[in-house]
């Protein structure tokens, strides 16, 4: 591992976030590493300095009970008298207003300063594939059974993912979890090639276009990105480029069988 | 579910979170008596939306009332603080392997409360967010991540700047006694 990957994995090993074999390359790492064991040892040092005074804020004693009587106590709720000076209904509407103003205010300021969407993405992609190599952070559904995975992503995508398993390809499914790209819930499909992961992420795409393929190369990793069927996709693996680009054609050659019978947004 | 039922259900699973609630919104607003009202608030918010709790994605109580705890409290700041936020979007544009870590080694950070909290209290937004919920509440990457709707790889960045920044802090604080 080097000195760069290792930096950037240390808070995590610091935070027990690594899976086993991670963890021992960082600690392989650290043991020769004079820099990274300096910011191990201050990372304890401000770890035992947080500990030792309480910074918890404990709930003020009478708080409880305000809140106990403040709560609806039937099934059928009449509008609870909650603190009205601070909040009144047309504060909360201005509030909403409000919030939306800056939000979108905030959001354009942003994508101006940005060098381009598209960069920023494919970093966010990335940094979720190695962050998925974490310690249980892999698979949320553990299942090479595409019929076990599709359905376990009911009620928390407001879309279904395409999930075909290639296993007689070379590229067994091994499970799926949610993630969050592009200010948005996403699927992820996680195949396995070999040794090496694959990840897959899906969303609905806003154009509903099909679009050509875009490849990217970062710090050793293959990006193929690709929309079809009303989905973006992003395969992104430390596999060779050619595994990775045969893997996204057995997908696509897979998808449109699925996708024959859209299924009603929800 | 009956009122009733619901109702004690609902004070069974999440009164005993009532501390770690408050304690966040002490946090982020910076003071008491805002703190105290959006705890108010978010029990009420939570109250309210108590049916979806199961089976979306966040199974475990407090980090479901902390993420209501945390909207409420941002949705404030966006209207009494929005200063606070806008620093606070600057931040994502650095990555961990961009700033330079000082590489001397402390023993100890011998720093008394009032030295911590101010050190805490400076830090932007998201990094005394992320600080909060991990040193002071140990929730999980996944569970910040989740909460806050951003990439794993954003909280740790976030909690890697923000240890950086308050050692600096504290170092500057302690040199200057």
């Amino acid at each position: 591992m080097t000195h760069e990957e290792s930096r950037s994995l240390l808070d995590a090993y610091f935070d027990g976030e690594l899976d086993l074999v991670r963890s021992l390359d960082v600690e392989r790492h650290v043991a020769e590493c004079s820099t990274c064991t300096a910011i191990l040892r201050n990372r304890q040092a401000l770890r035992n300095a947080l500990k030792a005074e309480s910074l918890y804020f404990a709930a003020p004693s009478g708080l409880k009970m305000r809140l106990r009587s403040s709560l609806p106590s039937g099934a059928i709720t009449s509008t609870p008298a909650l603190s009205p000076r601070r909040f009144p209904l047309q504060w909360s509407i201005l509030a909403a207003a409000l919030l939306i103003f800056v939000l979108g205010a905030a959001l354009f300021a942003r994508s101006q300063s940005l060098p381009s969407a598209q960069t920023q993405l494919s970093g966010d992609v990335l940094a979720s594939h190695l962050r998925s190599l974490m310690a249980n952070h892999l698979a949320d559904v553990v299942s090479t059974d595409q019929h076990t995975v599709k359905p376990w992503f009911d009620g928390k995508l407001d879309f279904s993912p395409p999930v075909v398993d290639l296993a007689s390809d070379g590229f067994p499914l091994i499970g799926g979890r949610l993630d969050y790209l592009d200010n948005r819930a996403v699927a992820a499909l996680v195949y396995q090639r070999n040794k090496h992961v694959i990840n897959v992420f899906v969303w609905p795409s806003q154009s509903g276009e099909s679009g050509a393929s875009t490849r990217l190369e970062q710090q050793g990793y293959t990006l193929l990105s690709w929309s079809e069927a009303g989905m973006n996709f992003w395969a992104v693996s430390d596999v060779s480029s050619a595994d990775l680009s045969q893997f996204v054609q057995l997908l696509q050659a897979a998808i449109p069988s699925l996708t024959a019978t859209p299924e009603p947004t929800r | 579910m009956l009122g009733q039922d619901k109702r004690s259900y609902f004070e069974q699973l999440m009164l005993p979170h009532l501390d770690a609630a408050y304690n966040l919104a002490r946090w982020l607003t910076g003071n008491a008596q805002d703190a105290e009202d959006m705890v108010q608030e978010a029990y009420l918010r939570a109250f309210k939306s108590f049916g979806t709790f199961h089976g979306n994605g966040i199974n475990d109580s407090r980090a479901w009332l902390l993420t209501i705890v945390r909207n409420t409290c941002y949705t404030w700041l966006h209207r009494n603080q929005p200063e606070n936020l806008a620093a606070s979007f600057d931040e994502e544009l650095y990555t961990v392997a961009d700033e330079a870590e000082n590489s001397e080694t402390l023993l100890s950070l011998e720093a008394d409360l009032d030295m911590l909290r101010q050190a805490v209290g400076e830090l932007p937004l998201e990094l005394r967010e992320a600080i909060i919920l991990r040193e002071l509440e140990g929730l999980s990457y996944k569970e910040m991540a989740q909460m806050a709707r951003v990439p794993l790889g954003t909280i740790m960045s976030r909690l890697a700047r923000a240890r950086r920044r308050l050692q600096q802090s504290l170092e500057k604080r302690l040199i200057g006694e």
